[in-house]
């Protein structure tokens, strides 16, 4: 499989390993192994894959399509239920969704490997270039806002666009993508995938995006809710969480979101500071990505520590298993009580835990582990202070059935509405569905 | 271990796997690696009379299945390009060298008595224990007034086997027939008319196998031109088997020998052969594909099964299937089967349902069981039991197809109360 990264002979990596610890984790198919590939797939009737996908994604006939040699006609297929499907194919958790509802399962058989023959589908139609597969409807004359051009916000997008409205989008960094460009994994998202992807995307016509501009900082909802038929919030959930124990503002403790985004945004890779010993806490895809790529970095030893149980973890099978194999030690059942170190941190203070009476409770035994980096990596909030006036549920964005906010004309989706899942699928499928919903507001049906 | 020897037609073999006239049979070299790997014989690649035939590349186009396993070839090669005198040598030391092994020569002439008879004469002087003649191949000979275009006027077919006998004398002569006919039986009864004591088929069926949308040529394609070639390989198996088995049903021919050929690549192909009546088998696009090597567990598979059967020689279980293979209008219609599908091992990939829903009798409803599960069940009154879900179902034993105790006697349609020219009684 090619997981295993290089371990250096304790000098350090070199440029040239670092380089190739964040190529591409699982090439494309080529053209017999996805052929071999799709002879698997049994074609099912009303398939199990298609509901357990959230952008419900007709997967047996994409498949049949690429054993047709129909890559173009399989590609659309997958494009039009999901326009991020190169994305999906390399970063979804099929192991829980698609892969896992293939009834080869239940025959005691591997499942058909759906996110690579739709990675090879949707990149073979990128590389080709020519027309965008999609037309847009005639115009409609209105014009939607978008706030965030992450997965949820592109999506919402492209589907407005199709539909006939001209849309704008406004960013408040200085590149689309989101987390697709700044917070998954850089081996899964390898050579400059979001930004190709977003290139293709926009290619529909009718997009603009700003880049820049802050909701709450540099516009309002209220300015937009007046500028345009209607508007679309896809902003996610900015905010970290704090660990809120001693020690925490120490020099080393980041959260591991900015350490993945500037990860991200550095080309050569060797320039980026990792610590030898690194302690990641947190048990979601945030942490198992951080502890991976602090590893391909070049750290000694990395340890992720999570307060529960790994079947607790949000992070799945798969990406322990990735983890383990990257040399990462998993430990369970233990929370952070202090950062230990005068300026820098020097270690974490962990108290042990177990379940008493139904809840999670320290047992009071505590251990230190070594430490001159820590990565936090304990959730994200909403920044509820950019969203003053709007139905908050749960602390996050409240919405009916066509993803309408607490405003009439105001949708939302992605991490930021109150269903949320930190997963891009469900982005795509939350910003398609509010732009057909948009849609039928903005005329009035 | 089984006994696995056989006499083929007069000929005695060590067991009943042949190579089939081919390209595998062309030279010393191959022969000699066959007889080494423990193939039973082989028919030579078929000699004509000098100066050789020139042969066209590219030679070979394939037929595959969806998972890019190759189920067909399709050939324009002719007939050995090699001069007569060397053939003729080989053969001879092969004979010399492997006197336990069986090779049969293989002979296309133009139509005329000295030709084959001159030809046959020649391939006889080596010691070869059987002539076969190629009067099948259905691409490029034919055009030359060979091969197939023999074959396919029956006539013709008994006067080249007549010459040729008159020749080889005590030496078994097998007409080698082609299936690129209307009634198999017809040909292979001018074969015995003419004296054969045994026919080989199937030759290659006319085919062309695909074509490059590219070059919108057919395939394989000589310099952006392709022709008709001769198909073969595990896809022609059906048509072979037909055919084998109206020639062990015919009283006019049963009496002659068969050496089965089409597509046979396991000893369970090999078995139904000669369950269908053959003496022995011949192989080509199996080896070609794989090597001589698969005849390592055609003997041992073939030799299991008549072990487990209590089969002692292939002589006891030749032909048990003929009893059993019938005219359609013999078949009892008031046989019934219903389909049951096991529950416990359906991974509900719905093929059963679809299948039936649209290509039969719309006797699979699907039903919502726990857990979000589906349940795929037989709407008895609907269902023919025609065996379609059954194919379709990727799980072995999941779909069973039971017989209806309907008490009825059983009746073919010529008795059938239904048939308005039925003949009475049951």
């Amino acid at each position: 499989m090619g997981l295993r990264p290089h371990v250096s002979n304790g000098a350090g990596l070199t440029r040239d390993q670092i380089e190739e610890n964040f190529a591409d984790l699982t090439p494309t198919l080529d053209h017999t192994q996805a052929h071999v590939e799709a002879a698997r797939c049994l074609y099912c009737y009303d398939a199990p894959c298609i509901k357990a996908c959230p952008t419900a994604i007709d997967i047996p006939t994409f498949i049949h399509q690429i054993r047709s040699e129909n890559l173009k006609g399989s590609a659309h297929t997958i494009l039009k239920s999901n326009i991020m499907g190169g994305t999906c194919g390399r970063a979804c958790p099929t192991e829980v969704l698609c892969e896992e509802a293939c009834v080869l399962n239940a025959r005691g058989e591997e499942p058909v490997r759906i996110g690579a023959l739709q990675r090879h589908a949707v990149e073979d139609l990128m590389a080709r270039g020519g027309a965008h597969p999609f037309a847009r409807a005639p115009l409609s004359g209105k014009t939607l806002a978008v706030i965030g051009a992450g997965p949820a916000g592109l999506s919402f997008a492209h589907r407005a666009a199709m539909l006939g409205h001209d849309v704008i989008v406004y960013e408040a960094k200085p590149k689309p993508g989101g987390l697709n460009e700044y917070g998954l994994a850089a081996y899964k998202m390898a050579n400059e995938f979001a930004q190709r992807e977003i290139d293709f995307l926009l290619g529909i016509g009718g997009i603009r995006i700003e880049y820049g501009i802050a909701l709450g900082r540099d516009v309002t909802l209220n300015e937009l809710r007046g500028r345009c038929a209607a508007v679309f919030i896809g902003a996610g959930i900015a905010a970290t969480n704090a660990l809120g124990i001693p020690g925490e503002n120490l020099s080393g403790v980041y959260d591991a979101l900015h350490f993945i985004e500037e990860l991200r945004q550095t080309k050569d890779k060797s320039l980026l500071r990792v610590g030898r010993n690194v302690v990641v806490i947190g048990g979601g895809n945030t942490a198992i990505d951080a502890a991976i790529q602090s590893k391909r970095l070049g750290a000694e030893n990395v340890t992720m520590v999570y307060r529960r149980g790994e079947p607790s973890m949000t992070a799945t099978e798969w990406e322990r298993d990735l983890a383990r194999t990257n040399e990462v030690v998993i430990r369970t059942w233990a929370m952070p009580v202090g950062l230990a170190g005068a300026t820098t941190v020097a270690g974490v203070v962990f108290e042990k835990t177990a379940m008493k009476s139904g809840k999670l409770a320290g047992t009071g035994e505590t251990f230190t582990i070594a430490a001159d980096m820590v990565l936090k990596a304990i959730g994200q909030k909403l920044n509820d202070a950019t969203f003053a006036g709007l139905k908050l549920e749960r602390g996050k964005l409240a919405v009916d059935g066509s993803f309408q906010t607490s405003i009439p004309g105001v949708f939302a989706g992605g991490d930021c509405i109150v269903a949320g899942e930190d997963l891009t699928v469900q982005a795509v499928e939350d910003g398609k569905r509010a732009a057909i919903a948009a849609d039928r507001f903005v005329r009035g049906a | 271990m089984a006994d696995l020897h056989c006499n083929i037609g007069g000929v005695e073999s060590p067991n009943p796997f042949w190579l089939a006239s081919a390209p595998p049979t062309d030279k010393y070299i191959n022969v000699k690696r066959a007889f080494d790997a423990g193939w039973g014989g082989a028919v030579w690649k078929t000699l004509g009379n000098d100066p050789p035939v020139v042969n066209a590349t590219s030679r070979y186009g394939v037929h595959r299945d969806q998972a890019r396993g190759i189920v067909g070839i399709n050939n324009i090669e002719l007939i050995s390009d090699r001069p007569l005198d060397q053939n003729l040598r080989e053969i001879e030391q092969l004979r010399r060298e492997y006197p336990d092994r069986v090779i049969i020569g293989s002979l296309m002439a133009p139509i005329e008595e000295a030709a084959w008879k001159g030809l046959a004469a020649k391939i006889l002087n080596t010691g070869v224990q059987g002539l076969e003649l190629n009067l099948g191949c259905p691409h490029g000979m034919c055009e030359r007034g060979m091969g197939s275009a023999v074959g396919q006027v029956p006539e013709m077919v008994e006067q080249t086997t007549r010459w040729v006998k008159e020749v080889a004398g005590k030496i078994p002569v097998f007409t080698k027939l082609t299936p690129n006919i209307t009634d198999i039986v017809v040909p292979a009864e001018a074969a015995r008319k003419g004296g054969a004591d045994g026919v080989a088929l199937i030759n290659t069926v006319n085919s062309i196998v695909s074509v490059d949308l590219d070059s919108m040529a057919p395939r394989p394609t000589v310099d952006g031109k392709g022709t008709h070639g001769g198909y073969c390989g595990t896809a022609v198996k059906p048509i072979a088997l037909n055919m084998v088995q109206a020639i062990a049903r015919d009283p006019e021919t049963a009496p002659l020998a068969i050496s089965a050929i089409g597509g046979i690549t396991t000893w369970r192909d090999a078995a139904e052969f000669i369950a269908l009546g053959a003496q022995g088998v011949q192989v080509c696009t199996a080896a070609m594909l794989y090597g001589f090597r698969i005849v390592d567990d055609m003997i041992a598979g073939l030799s299991n099964f008549m072990e487990e059967r209590q089969y002692r020689s292939i002589a006891d279980f030749r032909g048990r299937a003929i009893r059993n293979t019938v005219d359609w209008n013999d078949l009892n219609l008031n046989f019934d089967l219903k389909a049951f599908i096991h529950q416990d091992r359906c991974i509900e990939c719905g093929r059963c349902h679809i299948a039936c829903e649209d290509g039969a009798h719309q006797a699979i409803r699907i039903g919502q069981g726990a857990n979000g599960h589906r349940t795929f069940t037989v709407i008895n009154d609907e269902c023919v039991g025609c065996n379609l879900c059954l194919h379709v179902c990727p799980v072995e034993d999941c779909i069973e197809m039971k017989p209806v105790a309907n008490g009825l006697p059983p009746v073919s349609w010529p008795h059938h109360p239904l048939n308005p020219l039925r003949t009475g009684g049951t």
